[in-house]
């Protein structure tokens, strides 16, 4: 053939025979597998998503936080006991304490009535009255709250036998801001008088030159010198009722909560598939058994019955408490697993394609495991999505009626449990582990929805 | 219908009977000396003591015994208050828990059903938006939370108006009352909410639905008739678990807010160690959680036509 001969456009190669298996014509698209279609829609959810990067962000917090935040979070810091965050952290340098006469310092000589001796500082306040006429005897309080008309006046701190003129120095547990002293007459049967004087004192936070070497507040402490101010250490988040740096704890506490709320479902989630593919495939009498008593446990009452096994399995001394409760919540919480798997496998027991595998000689254990678990993964994976935040509820409800980890362990049940006592006074000692719980939860729950719309179109919500 | 009644009664006969011996097995199992509460004791103190409380005997026995006094319906003595009964515990404290835990599921279900429904009739618009942001809220945060946040919230706000809106702890009347059930009912609340919605819409469609508008009915009467009454019966059907949960919730609550009710009663004999406590309201509140569930399921039956010819 001569290429003349040709018509216009083609060329010879265009006549020799094809050999591979190109496709001539179609329409393609890549083909995706069942896992790449579900992140796909998993990841045209928004709030899904944006839940997906809260988990990381907390996974993050409390594994990699702790390396950035170097503060041991049982250490307490007896300068800044329940200091709320991003609080004043100046102490003045004072010398050390030295006892007191009950004179007045220079400046605070006149006056009269309850009054100041001298500024009062976190060291001592020292207080002074002239006598009070007619009253049996004098009794000192002091309170937190500004003092109103009807309001308590608080801590009685000191009594004294007659009404004369005199002296008090008060140095106990006084931290920087507004305390109300009052000084109340008493009536001869030592009941209270309604002549009383309230004398508000705003004490300073101080520091001796020892305690800033002790606490190596600075890098070289023979430079200050009385009155000069220093930096006190730096608690981001505060500080909780013990002087403890909220922010350590916190991430002390994320470590306990999360490791038993992702490490107890992973655990219970594949001993229900186990009893529950188990039970599925054997079917008959073996089925019928194994799934009477998986209903027996569900009507066990599961946080009576995760109070009881926190019980019998007891918290040795030094122990964290971390251990009875994952046993605790395997224990109980299988069944829901066990049922849900055994009916999917009941479903998928009898389609074509298992009937083919076992044709071609597949033994009973690589239908399991190769085509009937795969098959309820998406299921399996909804289920445990969900069962996170149920066993993080379940720890913070243990923790926070004290049946949880063991003190001085921390997790965001118990910070919240002891954030409860100083809630009016410090309230961020309750939030900051009481919005973990609640961001946590959401965000898995939210999570949890995301992948139940994309793995299961059966399950798909209502939205 | 009585057979099967008779069915569900026997099976929660079994349940009450394996959470007994569970409960037996379980505190049998506790590590520790429940006789010498940390105190040295002389083996003939301790042969008496366990004489008393039968705990010489072997434990087949006991557990024969156990059962025996659980069928009278005697719980035993308080390990740590000898002179009170569990029977005399529980008789004077459940009541106080059974009142709250009333008001919270009726609150729970009306607030629910409510706010479900009031969703799905503005789908999608302003007011279901906002429903169900809360929704999640309620579903997410922990109940000593919402119990926290309430006596807080309630404080600064009898501060505010000068005279006590509503006591923030204690027991006693009505007003007592309020707060902890709105606690205790928010979580299961939030979750019903969810539950109607999404019946709501599910039923949105069907035949009957059409049928009734066809006919010419107006709107408000296809609401309440045949859309609210429809909608409602997935609703009743986790009521039985609901009351469970907030059961047990109540433990918190009752703590939180200083009620002198089971559950706090039941924690503290927890922390105690009080075994015949423990295990006596752990009894108690198992049978009483099973009975919960069989009633709910019978109620459905009778509510629901469709389920008693099955």
């Amino acid at each position: 053939m001569n290429q003349h001969d040709l018509p216009q456009g083609l060329s010879a190669e265009d006549f020799q025979p094809l050999t591979g298996r190109d496709p001539v014509q179609g329409i393609h698209r890549p083909s995706r597998s069942y896992w790449q279609d579900a992140w796909a829609r998993l990841r045209r959810n928004r709030r899904a998503l944006l839940s997906l990067w809260i988990i990381v962000a907390l996974l993050a917090f409390a594994l990699i936080g702790p390396a950035l935040w170097r503060v041991d979070p049982a250490r307490q810091d007896i300068d800044q006991i329940s200091q709320g965050p991003l609080a004043d952290r100046t102490a003045t340098v004072v010398a050390p304490y030295s006892a007191w006469n009950g004179r007045a310092a220079a400046g605070f000589e006149s006056g009269s009535g309850l009054r100041l001796a001298q500024d009062g500082t976190s060291q001592a306040v020292r207080l002074l009255w002239d006598a009070v006429p007619g009253a049996g005897a004098l009794r000192l309080y002091r309170n937190i709250f500004a003092v109103e008309a009807d309001m308590a006046f608080g801590l009685p701190i000191a009594e004294f036998a007659t009404g004369a003129a005199g002296f008090y120095e008060d140095r106990l547990d006084l931290r920087p801001g507004t305390y109300y002293y009052s000084l109340v007459a008493l009536n001869e049967d030592r009941s209270l008088s309604d002549r009383h004087e309230v004398l508000p004192v705003e004490v300073t936070r101080v520091i001796t030159l020892d305690e800033v070497r002790a606490r190596a507040l600075v890098p070289d402490a023979t430079v200050l010198a009385e009155g000069d101010e220093v930096k006190l250490a730096l608690h981001p988040l505060g500080t909780d009722y013990l002087g403890r740096d909220m922010l350590a704890r916190l991430m002390a506490g994320a470590q306990v909560s999360l490791f038993i709320g992702i490490v107890a479902p992973v655990l219970y989630v594949l001993l229900g598939v186990l009893y529950g593919s188990t039970a599925g495939f054997l079917g008959g009498r073996v089925d019928q058994g194994m799934m009477r008593f998986a209903d027996f446990v569900v009507a066990l009452p599961f946080l009576l019955f995760m109070i009881l096994f926190q019980v019998v399995f007891g918290i040795g001394p030094g122990e964290s408490g971390i251990a009875p409760m994952l046993a605790a919540l395997v224990l109980l919480a299988w069944p829901a697993t066990a049922r849900l798997v055994r009916g999917q496998i009941l479903q998928i027991r009898h389609q074509a394609w298992i009937s083919a595998s076992r044709l071609l000689g597949a033994p009973d254990w690589y239908l399991v495991l190769r085509h009937m678990i795969p098959n309820t993964l998406g299921v399996i994976l909804v289920t445990l999505t969900f069962a996170v935040p149920s066993a993080i509820f379940t720890e913070a409800f243990l923790s926070f009626i004290g049946m949880g980890v063991a003190p001085p362990t921390a997790s965001w049940g118990s910070m919240s449990n002891e954030g409860l006592a100083t809630m009016l006074t410090h309230p961020h000692e309750l939030i900051f582990p009481a919005l973990f719980i609640s961001v946590t939860v959401l965000a898995f729950n939210l999570l949890g929805d995301g992948l139940r719309d994309a793995l299961d179109a059966r399950m798909r919500s209502l939205e | 219908m009585w057979q099967y009644t008779l069915k569900r009664l026997l099976q929660g006969v079994i349940t009450v009977w394996f959470i007994a011996t569970a409960t037996f097995l379980a505190m049998h199992n506790v590590p520790g000396d429940p006789l010498s509460g940390g105190r040295a004791i002389s083996p003939e103190i301790r042969a008496n003591l366990e004489a008393r409380y039968g705990l010489d005997k072997p434990l087949s026995q006991q557990y024969v015994q156990y059962l025996g006094n659980l069928l009278r319906g005697d719980f035993g003595i308080s390990f740590t208050q000898q002179n009170r009964q569990v029977n005399d515990i529980i008789r004077e404290h459940f009541p106080v828990s059974a009142t709250l835990g009333i008001l919270a599921v009726l609150f729970a279900a009306l607030g629910g059903v409510l706010w479900g429904a009031l969703t799905a009739l503005y789908r999608n618009r302003l007011p279901d938006t906002i429903i169900m942001f809360l929704v999640i809220l309620g579903i997410s945060v922990p109940s000593f939370v919402f119990a926290a946040l309430g006596q807080l919230a309630l404080v600064n706000l009898n501060a505010l108006i000068g005279v006590s809106l509503l006591p923030v702890a204690g027991w006693g009347g009505v007003s007592h009352m309020i707060l902890p059930a709105l606690v205790l009912g928010m979580g299961t609340m939030a979750y019903l909410t969810r539950l109607m919605r999404s019946s709501m819409l599910e039923i949105q469609h069907s035949d009957y639905l059409r049928t009734a508008r066809a006919k010419g009915l107006p709107p408000a009467r296809i609401f309440t008739r045949h859309q609210l009454r429809n909608a409602i019966l997935p609703v009743i059907t986790v009521l039985g678990p609901a009351i469970a949960a907030i059961t047990t919730g109540g433990f918190v609550v009752e703590l939180v807010f200083a009620i002198p009710g089971l559950g706090r009663y039941f924690v503290q004999a927890v922390q105690q160690l009080d075994y015949t406590v423990i295990m006596g309201t752990t009894v108690f509140y198992g049978a009483f959680l099973v009975f919960m569930v069989i009633v709910v399921d019978l109620l459905y039956g009778w509510i629901d036509p469709r389920v008693r010819l099955q």
